[in-house]
């Protein structure tokens, strides 16, 4: 079970208290962008084995969404982060760095 | 004018592990806006005559008192009777801040659960480490019990008070109901 930490309001809790809101980062391509950009922006989603970064919401308690920074195979949580960002801070990608070496996610790494 | 009721019309039960009862109407104001502004922790405490609560945590005076609810919303607990007038004063205060408050007094319901299992029954029901060291007086817990939203904190030791939605109100004492059944007790939290 997944043991978030919500940046926003402080509370720890496992995941029941919180809800998944997907990839984290995407950049919105709307009207006026070409097919292949707005159809990878639909569809087009990370499935990772370990390093993940997903949105998630505090549904139950403080009603805030936050960032998340987690493995998908061992569910360690690696950090949590604002949501008001368009890239993981440098302090958690050093973090992720020392326990996951040479991970990628996307443009990240 | 109609008569206010509450939601179950003063339900208890205290035939199991711990005491359940619907608490008497109780009003309740909710406040969004920048809590950091001089101007909201002015109008709030001056209604409320407690001081502002720091995150996660209730602070009390008398029979009113300020719940944390998230970084831009408190909720002000205040005599029933006395939402009006401290409405009233409220929204002079808050006239030239970018802030709300609102009268939920009757879109809630509240329930007090109490007894030295008080702390079992509330922790089969929500994903909170109730351990007596762990969750204190004075903290303010927005969480699940069971299927639903709800809020608690404890005014004393061996008591929660519980706030949820009115609408679900039923569904909350039926399920305190069945966590604090006779010869339900764990004995988790006791030596």
């Amino acid at each position: 079970m997944l043991i978030l930490s919500c940046p926003v309001c402080g509370v720890t809790a496992e995941e029941t208290e919180f809800q998944g809101g997907g990839e984290a980062h995407l950049k919105r391509f709307g009207p006026g962008a070409s097919e292949d950009d707005f159809e990878s922006y639909l569809f087009m989603r990370e499935n990772p084995r370990e390093v993940h970064f997903e949105r998630w919401r505090h549904a139950y308690g403080c009603g805030k969404w936050f960032h998340a920074a987690r493995c998908t195979t061992t569910l360690e949580v690696f950090g949590t982060y604002a949501a008001q960002t368009t890239e993981p801070p440098k302090d958690l990608r050093d973090k992720i760095s020392e326990k996951r070496p040479n991970w990628t996610w996307r443009e990240f790494k | 004018m109609s008569e206010p009721v509450t939601a179950l019309g003063g339900a208890s039960a205290d035939n199991g592990i711990a005491t359940l009862a619907e608490a008497s109407l109780q009003g309740m104001i909710s406040l969004r806006g920048d809590l950091t502004a001089s101007a909201v922790k002015k109008a709030v405490t001056s209604a409320s005559g407690a001081a502002m609560p720091e995150q996660g945590r209730v602070t009390a005076e008398g029979d009113r008192a300020l719940c944390w609810m998230s970084p831009d919303e408190l909720l002000l607990l205040c005599p029933y009777d006395a939402v009006g007038e401290t409405l009233d004063r409220m929204h002079k205060a808050l006239a030239k801040s970018h802030a709300l408050a609102v009268n939920v007094s009757d879109a809630r319901a509240m329930f007090r659960v109490s007894g030295a299992r008080a702390r079992e029954v509330m922790a089969k029901l929500s994903p909170v480490d109730l351990a007596p060291d762990q969750f204190t007086p004075g903290m303010f817990r927005r969480t699940r019990l069971a299927q639903v939203p709800a809020a608690f904190w404890m005014p004393e030791e061996e008591a929660f008070h519980i706030i949820c939605f009115r609408s679900q109100a039923q569904y909350v004492f039926d399920v305190l109901t069945v966590a604090a059944q006779p010869g339900s007790s764990v004995g988790v939290y006791q030596e």
